[in-house]
């Protein structure tokens, strides 16, 4: 049973780091979110822990320490199994973020799987680790790397995609859950039905979804899913591919070396089962484990209600923005549409103006182009503001953006 | 609102309408650079006769503070000896504008005041060691400009 009071101020004592002052002595008002998110105390306590009581290799020995280890990084990954409904925790490979998951696929998957001739299909709202893979292997291999556009609300233009599965040579359609820039939510259902009419494989992005709203990858029928605990209250340097079971074992494997053979011989060596082929040397052991105490956390308040909350500041900061003088707001401008990520500029003002002056007020958001430079090419930017939330940001610091933001007005006379 | 240690009218104006804006065809110096962080970009043109500045120009697009910055860079340079420019110190600039602080301040935001500065100076070095064959002159102006952020 999910809980359904929201108790925010709960929620914000856990986390250290917004008891901060910066600049001058403001109140931190965080809201990078979409870049990395605050640790709870939760999680920052199982990494000292860890280390203080635990520490050791993981699958290699049998002392005490090395098996309490391997047990609690096994358990995390059950963990995250259960988190995103997968029944089958060998499906769960544990590599270091969103970005080297989606290289595992590009390398091990498509240097098999994609030929000359072939389509390659990704989006112009990408985050450039959902680009370039695809450029590095289309360029090798000689497939085409095709683009869906978006329309002027943000959201992507589907009869595109029907367009190039028509041709039949389609391999594999690589698109994120939510844009990282705009917040635009894609109908992946919508697309992972196409591709399974075009016998074309489909990879999603979730950097920007599993964080923010329940995820059923069980139900969902993709094929390959990828992202990263940093950006839901969990350490930097743990990312999650998960894919189905028969395409991850005819898969060869990404990177060679210790754990993940069974039998090496001089010339010839046979791969460890699923999940091991694919982790190679001493993973990020320390980080993994103490991954499940972000799960938890997050299991604890309930995804329905991460989502809930972000929509209702979502809803509240865009009315309040829309009013700010010489603003442009990018994507959907429709909270139900799109996770809590609102990408503007203002007319002629530089994007690193603004987020200095907000910033003075200790206000932190992201201005640049957001590891998404095709975007901002079609948007015709150089770069934009971001402010993005999560579940422990407040309606009154939206007003301290809010604020901010008619200081740029005025400071540039807008 | 108490008055912005950096947004001062001078940069809101300047960045509204930057000096010396625009582009010196065949100049004998021109160079070219931009910040990855900010998306700045310009191109500094300069004219001499002899030692003389006789023209600048730029273009591009930046942030307030590398259009004011650069702005005010231009019409310092103007009608001086490339002798005395190259001895030019970053305070010389930074002053101009009361932007001395972001030396200390914003280790980030720096790197928008100088940019036209390091141009310059790059773009003097490669005046005097391509064009000119005159290492000597040149002195360490490439390693002035390396150092300046
Ligand atoms: C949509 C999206 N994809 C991929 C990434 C890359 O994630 P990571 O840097 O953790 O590999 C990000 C992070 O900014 C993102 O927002
Ligand atoms: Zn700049």
């Amino acid at each position: 049973m999910q809980s359904t009071t929201y108790s925010l101020d709960s929620i914000r004592s856990d986390f250290p780091v917004l008891e901060r002052k910066v600049r001058d002595n403001k109140p931190l008002v965080y809201l990078d979110n979409a870049a990395t998110t605050q640790k709870p105390i939760q999680v920052i306590d199982a990494i000292t822990d860890y280390y203080k009581n635990h520490n050791s290799n993981i699958h290699r020995a049998v002392h005490a320490l090395a098996e309490e280890s391997t047990e609690a990084f096994e358990a995390t990954r059950g963990k995250v199994a259960k988190f995103l409904n997968v029944a089958d925790t060998r499906e769960i490979i544990f590599v270091k973020g969103t970005t080297e998951a989606i290289n595992l696929v590009a390398y091990a998957w498509g240097r098999d799987n994609v030929q000359k001739g072939d389509i390659v299909v990704t989006t112009e709202y990408e985050h450039h680790s959902n680009i370039v893979p695809w450029q590095l292997l289309t360029q090798e291999t000689g497939a085409e790397l095709k683009y869906i556009d978006i329309d002027e609300n943000g959201e992507l233009m589907l009869e595109q995609l029907d367009e190039y599965l028509a041709t039949g040579k389609v391999k594999l359609v690589a698109v994120s859950h939510v844009s990282n820039v705009l917040g635009t939510i894609t109908d992946v259902k919508e697309i992972i039905k196409k591709c399974k009419n075009a016998d074309a494989k489909i990879l999603i992005d979730g950097a920007q979804a599993v964080p923010h709203m329940k995820v059923d990858i069980g139900n969902l029928g993709c094929d390959f899913y990828a992202f990263s605990a940093h950006k839901m209250l969990g350490p930097t340097g743990v990312g999650v591919l998960w894919a189905r079971k028969e395409i991850l074992e005819k898969m060869r494997p990404f990177l060679g070396g210790g754990d993940m053979i069974r039998e090496v011989h001089k010339y010839e060596t046979t791969w460890n089962d699923l999940p091991y082929k694919f982790e190679a040397g001493t993973p990020n052991v320390a980080d993994v484990i103490c991954f499940t105490a972000a799960i938890d956390y997050l299991t604890k308040i309930g995804m329905d209600n991460v989502r809930n909350h972000e929509i209702e500041l979502t809803k509240y900061a865009l009315e309040k923005m829309s009013k700010v003088k010489g603003i442009v707001i990018y994507g959907p401008k429709d909270p139900e549409k799109q996770g809590g990520v609102i990408s503007f500029n203002f007319k002629d003002v530089h994007p690193h103006d603004v987020a200095t002056i907000v910033d003075k007020n200790g206000v932190a958001i992201r201005s640049g182009h957001h590891c998404a430079q095709v975007l901002m090419e079609k948007l015709e930017v150089p770069a934009t503001n971001r402010a993005s939330f999560y579940i422990y940001n407040t309606k009154q610091e939206v007003d301290v953006l809010i604020d901010s933001l008619d200081q740029v007005a005025k400071v540039f006379k807008l | 609102m108490s008055a912005d240690p950096i947004y001062t009218e001078m940069i809101i104006e300047y960045s509204r309408n930057p000096s010396n804006f625009g582009k010196i065809e065949n100049p004998h110096i021109h160079r070219h650079d931009s910040n990855p962080l900010c998306g700045d970009s310009i191109d500094l043109y300069v004219n001499v006769d002899g030692n003389k500045i006789t023209e600048v120009k730029f273009d591009g697009k930046g942030c307030a503070i590398c259009m004011a910055c650069t702005s005010v860079l231009t019409e310092m340079i103007k009608g001086k000896n490339l002798e005395e420019v190259k001895n030019f110190k970053k305070d010389d600039l930074l002053s101009e504008l009361g932007l001395e602080h972001l030396i200390k301040t914003s280790p980030v935001r720096i790197k928008c005041a100088l940019l036209s500065l390091k141009a310059l100076k790059y773009g003097i070095y490669s005046y005097f060691v391509d064009k000119m064959n005159d290492t000597e002159a040149a002195g360490n102006l490439k390693e002035e400009a390396a150092s300046l952020y």
